[in-house]
């Protein structure tokens, strides 16, 4: 038994134990950041596995957005803080048995994968040239599987009008309020000294995406975080997001992409085809554009629903 | 050279794994200490000097994140009162 397998057994041992806890736990905060480090500990696991791409989104979005999504809403559900009754005996396990459900369908799926993969790495791999990219996975993701891509970039529209639809009428139009109530010293200095960096990292993991792990969503997730501590600490204001530059930034990915998918058609014979010799700007431009639109959407999606109250 | 290197990163790692699970202070023994030691074992085993330079930034966002997290903290607990 090598180390890295005695290192690979304990992750995975710790994994299972850090979900088990997250399930069985039953306070919501403890529950939430129990997910988190489940979350981090897993982008140790893909690191492990060669897929530092899957490591970086998952630690991003996985764990660190999804965890803060988690962690406003367990805010929100706090006892007192909202009229709604506690789910009812009947609720939670009609919840439980759909969840045990989906599970169930995961592990049948898992245990019947043919043994080999069916892969089609290696012809990635071998035109991967023609693209202009070092990344295979990028490859995947806005030439080969652009169509994913583009769902992805148009889903979190949906799931952002998900969050402002829970705002009342008479707040429609507002702006959504982030900032912590009282400020606070240590918060202030970190939102002015971070995002600096956080910018120059943004960016970097969206431009390196191309060659080396990283692409628009580890990047616009970044910025988002970068965005997310600014509106935290008072230092700006949320848009309301009745403005158009706003709306404009959100639909801009799914915009773009559709028209170069729509050229495809009469210019390379395919939706979302690129013309030869036009690949890498092209890619270029999705991929800078949608880490805008991610980035903004992630903020918002953390922000929450507008209001008009005043603080 | 090497394996005198090999040994010191073992060692200044694995000293820096204990300061994360032994948790003698909760907030911030682990950021500071623990990812310190952590750094400096990796220190000899990266490419010079912009792996280095990215590990020691890494070290010292960490340590301003845990500096912040710690006054947030202290000031909730403060705000919460002390434990009944």
């Amino acid at each position: 038994m090598t180390l890295a397998f005695a290192v690979d057994v304990g992750l995975v041992l710790l994994v299972l134990a850090v979900a088990g806890w997250s399930l069985a736990v039953r306070d919501a905060f403890a529950a939430v950041i129990s997910f988190v480090a489940y979350g981090l500990l897993l982008a140790l696991v893909w690191v492990r596995l060669a897929a530092p791409d899957v490591a970086l989104t998952e630690a991003a979005v996985g764990s660190g957005l999804t965890g803060l999504l988690l962690l406003s809403a367990t805010a929100r559900l706090r006892p007192g803080k909202t009229a709604a009754a506690p789910p009812g005996r009947a609720l939670k396990w009609a919840a439980g048995g759909l969840c045990l459900l989906v599970t169930a369908g995961l592990a049948a799926l898992v245990l019947r994968l043919p043994e080999p993969a069916p892969t089609l790495a290696p012809a990635v791999v071998a035109h991967l040239a023609d693209l202009g990219l070092g990344n295979p996975i990028t490859g995947v993701l806005v030439a080969y599987r652009a169509i994913d891509t583009f769902l992805e970039a148009v889903v979190l529209l949906p799931a952002l009008l998900g969050v402002w639809s829970l705002a009342a009428d008479r707040d429609w139009g507002g702006a959504p309020i982030l900032r912590d109530p009282r400020p606070d010293g240590a918060l202030t200095l970190m939102a002015r000294t971070l995002p600096p960096f956080g910018i120059v990292v943004g960016i970097y993991l969206c431009w390196n995406g191309a060659d080396h792990p990283g692409g628009a969503f580890q990047g616009g997730a970044v910025l988002a975080a970068m965005w997310v501590l600014v509106l935290l600490a008072g230092l700006a204001e949320a848009p309301s997001i009745h403005q158009r530059g706003l709306r404009g930034s959100l639909i801009a990915a799914a915009a773009v992409f559709l028209v170069i998918g729509l050229v495809g058609i009469g210019w390379a014979d395919a939706f979302l085809a690129y013309p030869e010799g036009y690949a890498k700007p092209l890619i270029i431009i999705i991929e800078l554009v949608l880490t805008v639109s991610i980035a903004v959407a992630l903020t918002l999606l953390v922000a929450g629903p507008p209001t008009r109250m005043q603080p | 050279m090497s394996l005198v290197l090999d040994l010191f990163t073992m060692g200044a790692v694995s000293v820096g794994a204990f300061f994360f699970l032994a948790r003698l202070h909760a907030l911030t023994k682990a950021d500071n200490l623990g990812l310190g030691l952590i750094v400096v074992g990796l220190l000899p085993q990266v490419a010079w000097p912009f792996g280095a330079f990215k590990l020691m930034a890494v070290w010292l966002i960490g340590l301003f994140a845990a500096t912040t997290v710690s006054q947030l903290m202290a000031r909730a607990a403060r705000d919460a009162g002390p434990p009944t």
